[in-house]
């Protein structure tokens, strides 16, 4: 695998090859000397156009621990606050000849885009609403690790998924590891037409017992400045998840940064059922693993960027 | 319900202008080409003589000599056509020449086979005032190619408040109104520009969008948006507004020309409008005919445009409208970019395809040869879209300026990423192999195009 742009790109058999290799690295985690060779030599390029803390760190260690040099670029305080166009810094970084570049933008198909400029091995961490591919990963390999197997399981998505990158490539993951997914949240923030993707469309907490995972997603304070549900307190009476709501034997998952009191109630968060701290610690490990991927993983030769097929109208 | 008087159909106070710079009037012989003109229905292998840029001699396959100084065309296996028309279009000029000008825009539309266009005002400045139209005609007499007409704003400012000097306008040779790339939002501005067509006549050309419903979104509102997690703009978004348009150009008795339907709905009102005797005509572009939101899978930002493209369904609706009549004419909405104003992300990028160089060979591959459309039809809809206009309608007959496009139905051709006339290469269609090609066109009497490779001899 030469990029990983979408979790669109990898069957189950493609994902169930990289978490094999994530739970081989998750000993390295434990070591005191938390460090292979496996990528000496590499330049791994962080390069972040929105803020992220967790994604960018957890990818960072992850090159680290891999012996990747590690640069990271974030768009404040850089050429592009002067104006630069994506292209152009591309093609600036990719003068220092990096092997990877790790990008995450506000924009859909950015990571696409730039996968044609660059010769370097490219991986979304984020492209706007559209995808969010590790993140999928590291909750598919939680999952494996709580639950055993997706196969048949039943998870429901809860929030606001119009404005989700990660509800997006989790429908799609879980999904091809076999789950059955149900989407639930305000129909102003659910998108028309979601349900082509094979996922079943709620807007009601009703039947929530029914769910073996409960995937929690963050709710955005701006959406209610856009005036997509009538306040945050209506909001929280509809689809908080809470200690009402949650059952002992459900999964409770957040992609994280956990908003207490408004997706979930604090209870929740620190309950048996909440595996947040699982899902983040995950990230290192999957997110090493698709580096290696790759990086080191099985390529023969690189093809030329973008080959397009003329194909008749 | 009383309605105003109208004014008298056929009947306008001032007549709109095509202009374009001086050129010598051909004297040519198109011999033995498959002539196909919907309108005089001619059907059928002929020659066709030209002569000081006129139709001169109508006659037999291979029969008519070539007199002195005329060139020879060899038309064996070609057809003729008139040539067509698209009354929308964007040449960019004033301010935004980077993108397109009058002399590039023109090169592209003669290398279609067209010879007329009409420009839109959503330039920088926009054509508000009658100065800046005046530089506007100068500037064509000197630099265009082809024919060219313009459309100034219906507002001022392009704001959707107060209606531009109309009457000015229109004394200057306007061939219409049109706030293109916006609509006029506000009900009552629309009912008064209306209201005022009745004093200064042109057609108003609406484009139609609430932008309230479109709000932020760069594709059509359907699955694939909801894949790709873009900001849809759903198709009432469209129909809505082309319903209310219907309405109150039916309460004044107006008349209005609906810009590049993209939604079944909207069809579908303008159907019903029609069959209620409001004065609309309506127009859909090659792109939309052709192409779906699942072309815009790859978030190729050269397939954003504004209407977006739309579900399956919509497209065979608009098929089906050129197909009943309901849809008046094709026009490419032909929207130039620079080269780096289009590689950013999808939802960043300017909105527009380029359509005037490869129209009529994306219109034939995709309706024509598979059977959906009948050529005459495609030629017939390419070439009607300044009737509404109250402009040109190229025919040929003999005594007619010579308005003529000679094409290959057999060759292919692959869209390239660059090498257009157009100073911009964001063609929407870019890696598409193509079957027909335009070698020569006609316009306004003159040899505005020639294909490398066409075969002329002098006699």
């Amino acid at each position: 695998m030469r990029h990983l742009l979408s979790i669109e790109d990898l069957d189950r058999a493609g994902i169930e090859r990289i978490l094999d290799r994530a739970a081989a690295f998750a000993e390295v985690s434990d070591r005191d000397i938390k460090k292979v060779p496996a990528l000496r030599g590499r330049t791994v390029l962080n390069l972040f156009y929105e803020a992220s803390t967790r994604t960018r760190s957890s990818f960072e260690l992850a090159a680290k621990r891999l012996s990747a040099d590690v640069v990271n670029f974030a768009a404040s305080g850089s050429s592009v606050e002067k104006g630069e166009s994506l292209k152009d810094t591309v093609l600036t970084l990719t003068a220092h000849s990096p092997d990877a570049i790790v990008i995450r933008t506000p924009y859909a198909g950015a990571a696409g885009l730039v996968a044609g400029w660059t010769t370097a091995s490219i991986i979304n961490a984020g492209d706007g609403k559209h995808e969010h591919p590790t993140q999928a990963l590291l909750d598919v390999y939680t999952l494996r690790q709580k639950l055993g197997s997706l196969e048949g399981r039943c998870i429901w998505i809860v929030g606001d998924v119009a404005h989700s990158r990660v509800a997006r490539s989790n429908i799609l993951a879980f999904q091809t590891m076999g789950a059955d997914v149900t989407v639930c949240g305000p129909p102003t923030l659910m998108p028309r037409g979601i349900e082509a993707l094979g996922c079943s469309v709620r807007y009601d907490l009703d039947d929530l017992r029914e769910a073996d995972v409960v995937y929690a997603l963050r709710m955005q304070h701006e959406r209610m400045d856009q005036a997509f549900v009538p306040s945050q307190r209506e909001y929280a009476a509809q689809y908080q998840i809470n200690g009402r709501r949650l059952g002992p034997r459900q999964v409770l998952m957040h992609p994280g940064p956990v908003n207490r009191g408004v997706e979930l109630s604090g209870e929740v968060v620190d309950s048996p059922q909440a595996v947040i701290t699982m899902q983040v610690k995950a990230g290192v490990v999957v997110r090493m693993a698709v580096l290696y991927e790759v990086l080191a993983g099985a390529r023969d030769g690189r093809p030329a960027p973008r080959p397009a097929e003329p194909q008749l109208a | 319900m009383t309605s105003p008087a109208p004014t008298p159909a056929g009947v306008e106070r001032w007549q709109a202008r095509l202009v374009s710079s001086p050129a010598r009037p051909a004297a040519l012989l198109v011999h033995g080409a498959h002539v196909l003109d919907p309108r005089t229905g001619l059907d059928g292998i002929h020659d066709v003589l030209v002569r000081d840029g006129e139709i001169a001699e109508i006659g037999a396959a291979n029969t008519l000599p070539a007199p002195p100084g005329v060139e020879l065309v060899d038309g064996a296996g070609r057809h003729l056509f008139p040539a067509f028309v698209d009354p929308h279009v964007h040449l960019r000029t004033p301010g935004q020449e980077h993108k397109e000008d009058l002399e590039t825009g023109t090169r592209a539309a003669a290398a279609g086979g067209y010879c007329a266009l009409i420009a839109m005002p959503n330039t920088v400045p926009v054509v508000d005032s009658a100065p800046v139209l005046r530089a506007l005609f100068d500037a064509a007499a000197r630099d265009a190619r082809v024919p060219v007409g313009f459309m100034p704003c219906i507002t001022r400012g392009q704001a959707g408040r107060e209606l531009t000097e109309m009457a000015e306008l229109r004394a200057l040779g306007a061939a219409g109104f049109t706030d293109d790339g916006r609509a006029v939002v506000d009900a009552g501005v629309m009912r008064r520009a209306l209201q005022y067509q009745r004093l200064c006549g042109g057609v108003l050309a609406l484009h139609e969008e609430d932008p309230s419903l479109s709000g932020a979104g760069a594709m059509h509102e359907g699955a694939v948006s909801a894949l790709l997690g873009v900001a849809g703009i759903p198709s009432v978004s469209e129909s809505t507004i082309v319903a209310r348009d219907c309405a109150l150009a039916g309460y004044e008795a107006g008349r209005i020309h609906l810009q590049h339907l993209s939604a079944r709905e909207s069809v579908a009102a303008v159907a019903a409008a029609k069959a209620r005797g409001v004065q609309v005509t309506c127009e859909a572009s090659p792109h939309h005919l052709t192409m779906t939101d699942e072309d815009v899978r790859s978030l190729d930002p050269r397939r954003k445009m504004n209407p977006p493209l739309r579900s399956g369904a919509d497209r065979e609706a608009l098929v089906e409208g050129l197909r009943s009549g309901v849809i008046d004419c094709i026009a490419t909405d032909h929207a130039p970019h620079a080269r780096d104003e289009k590689e950013v992300p999808f939802e960043q990028a300017p909105m527009g395809t380029t359509g005037l160089e490869s129209a009529f060979a994306v219109l034939h591959t995709a309706l024509v040869v598979p059977g959906t459309l009948k050529l005459a039809l495609v030629i017939e809809k390419l070439t009607s879209g300044l009737g509404p206009l109250g402009l040109l309608v190229p025919q040929i007959a003999v005594g007619e300026r010579a308005n003529l496009v000679l094409a290959d139905l057999d060759a292919e051709w692959v869209v390239g990423d660059s090498g257009y006339e157009s100073r911009s290469e964001n063609c929407a269609f870019a890696g598409r192999r193509l079957q027909g090609k335009v070698l020569l066109t006609v316009a306004a009497g003159a040899v505005v195009f020639r294909e490398r490779t066409i075969m002329l001899s002098a006699a």
